[in-house]
């Protein structure tokens, strides 16, 4: 794993160009700032001044390679390189509170915006007016959407919001695409139907992914659960309460396992077992060096005993990597059926690179078990990951 | 002055009441929810263990006790007096158990009763008695060192508790 520090203030949220050479993220004010890979380090080339209000979410489209940023401010911008210059174009996104999450979708010919004021705007660009238009959906949502995440058919959105639930809406917008195929979650999906509804979890809905198969949805919740809904005639949800601070952030790694991180400042991996209906934890997925355990002097020990009223000798210092809360999580490599690398941001003002590259061990540890067409079935026996360095 | 300043009524209005976008959690059939019987509670407090003669020394069947008063939680209703009479019951329960007793019971429990466990805990500190926190203190530890801070995170989330 590789660990870089930009700033001092949280990330606020970032996102990758399609070649992982460049990193756009906002600093926790009103701007973007573009990194460039520059051997080991990064260079800032570009700064992205538009917004009035502090940017919350950046989504960068690997194929048109566009920009889409929203802050709140209540607008959102779309960001074309023209040379070497990035020129935005306002979205009026009839929004009257902030906007929270912004997501391309997988066809990047629409984007969604979650905001505070109870929908989420589904914005297509139309081409007589050469201009942005956005659709609402407002039912029934009761609160702040806090996150998005496209299903691969470019028509349903998975939301997580603030009134507790989960839910799959479909954004189909007839203007710009064919009606779609039936999938697992309905197959009617006029635009703003409702496909499906999160029960069974508290706490605002922090993160929210679809796998990538699309058929399976996983939602990290503010009462420390991580949940997964498969879609079917009636939707099976398993949920799993950990023992852990709330997560913030999840996302499926390969259809059976998620990764996930949030206030504990590391991510962790959990197993989704279809067959048992249950999710396992698999692990911490940050191992730290074990520093040398230096004796005490007696004076270190008063000292200990004067200023913290303890005379213990471990320290109250986070052996974890991010120092501060993981706000974020995008893959890297392999997407998200088998995906090699990705990256945390949070609220250190740190980004690391982890790599996942499970290390087949005698005493049961992860094992990777391939059963028929790209089908991966893992099984888990003790709770360690071993990492590879990154070489930068 | 004019006549409309004379009243101050208006001030006592409640116009959260009236916002149309105000969030109203969904209605859960609570009126059934009784809470723990208090009848099978007790009895099983004073209950002895049907073993050996050296249970005399021993009173009561607390691990059953505890079972039983961590069934029915009433989360649902809204009658206030169920929900004080439950924690009553459960405080019995949870200062009958000696000091070292503690670890067991809360072994006992599944995930769930332990997260039922803490949040009757918290409920109990908000109304402190003589001696009940320092009861309820032990328990939390133990309950902790069980259900992890998750535990304590979804004590605090809930929406509806006992």
């Amino acid at each position: 794993m590789a660990y870089h520090s930009f700033l001092l203030e949280p990330i606020s949220c970032h996102a990758w160009n399609k070649d992982r050479t460049q990193i756009a993220l906002c600093p926790n004010n009103h701007d973007v700032h573009i990194y460039k890979k520059a051997g080991n380090s990064w260079t800032k080339t570009h700064e992205l001044k538009e917004h009035n209000g502090q940017v919350t979410g950046i989504d960068w489209a690997p194929e048109s390679n566009r920009i889409v940023t929203c802050g709140t401010d209540r607008n959102a911008y779309v960001w074309t390189l023209k040379g070497d210059v990035w020129k935005p174009t306002l979205v009026i996104l009839r929004i009257n509170r902030a906007a929270r999450c912004v997501k391309w979708s997988p066809k990047e010919n629409k984007f969604a915006v979650g905001s505070g004021s109870r929908l989420i705007s589904v914005c297509y660009f139309e081409q007589e007016n050469d201009w942005w238009v956005c659709k609402h959906i407002k039912k029934p949502i009761r609160s702040t959407i806090l996150c998005l995440d496209w299903h691969p058919n470019n028509i349903l959105l998975a939301a997580g919001s603030c009134d507790f639930k989960c839910r799959i809406f479909s954004a189909y917008i007839k203007e710009v695409e064919e009606k779609p195929a039936p999938t697992p979650w309905g197959s009617k999906m006029p635009f703003g139907e409702v496909m499906f509804e999160s029960t069974g979890t508290a706490g605002w809905v922090h993160g929210v992914c679809f796998s990538d198969s699309g058929n399976r949805v996983a939602w990290a919740s503010h009462d420390s659960t991580v949940a997964v809904a498969e879609g079917g005639k009636s939707a099976v949800v398993t949920s799993l309460t950990s023992e852990t601070l709330p997560l913030l952030c999840v996302t499926f790694i390969t259809e059976n396992s998620l990764v996930a991180a949030g206030h504990d400042c590391y991510p962790a991996l959990f197993v989704y077992d279809a067959g048992k209906g249950a999710i396992t934890f698999g692990g911490k997925l940050d191992v730290p060096k074990q520093s040398a355990q230096k004796g005490m002097t007696a004076r270190e020990r008063f000292q200990n005993l004067d200023k913290k009223a303890t005379s213990d000798t471990k320290e109250a210092v986070l052996e974890s990597l991010h120092k501060n809360s993981i706000s974020q999580i995008s893959l890297l490599d392999g997407g998200k059926a088998k995906c090699t690398k990705f990256c945390t941001t949070g609220m250190d003002g740190g980004m690391a690179i982890w790599d996942v590259k499970p290390l087949e061990s005698s005493v049961g540890e992860l094992r990777l078990v391939w059963m028929g067409w790209g089908n991966i079935y893992s099984c888990l026996g003790s709770t360690s990951l071993c990492f590879d360095t990154l070489c930068a | 002055m004019s006549k409309n300043t004379v009243s101050d009524r208006f001030r006592k209005v409640d116009v959260d009441e009236y916002d149309e976008n105000k969030f109203v959690d969904e209605e859960d059939g609570g009126e059934n929810q009784l809470g723990p019987d208090e009848a099978e509670v007790d009895s099983l407090i004073r209950q002895y263990p049907s073993s050996s003669f050296l249970t005399l020394i021993c009173k009561g069947n607390l691990m059953e006790a505890l079972q039983a008063v961590l069934k029915n939680p009433p989360i649902n209703t809204k009658n206030q007096n169920v929900k004080d009479r439950a924690e009553g019951l459960v405080l019995k329960v949870l200062s009958s158990f000696k000091a070292s007793d503690i670890e067991k019971g809360v072994q006992s429990l599944d995930k769930n009763g332990v997260d039922l466990l803490m949040k009757y805990i918290y409920k109990g500190f908000e109304r402190p008695s003589e001696n009940s926190s320092a009861i309820l203190l032990q328990w939390h530890e133990k309950a902790l060192s069980a259900g992890g801070v998750g535990c304590i995170v979804r004590v605090l989330t809930a929406r509806k508790t006992v």
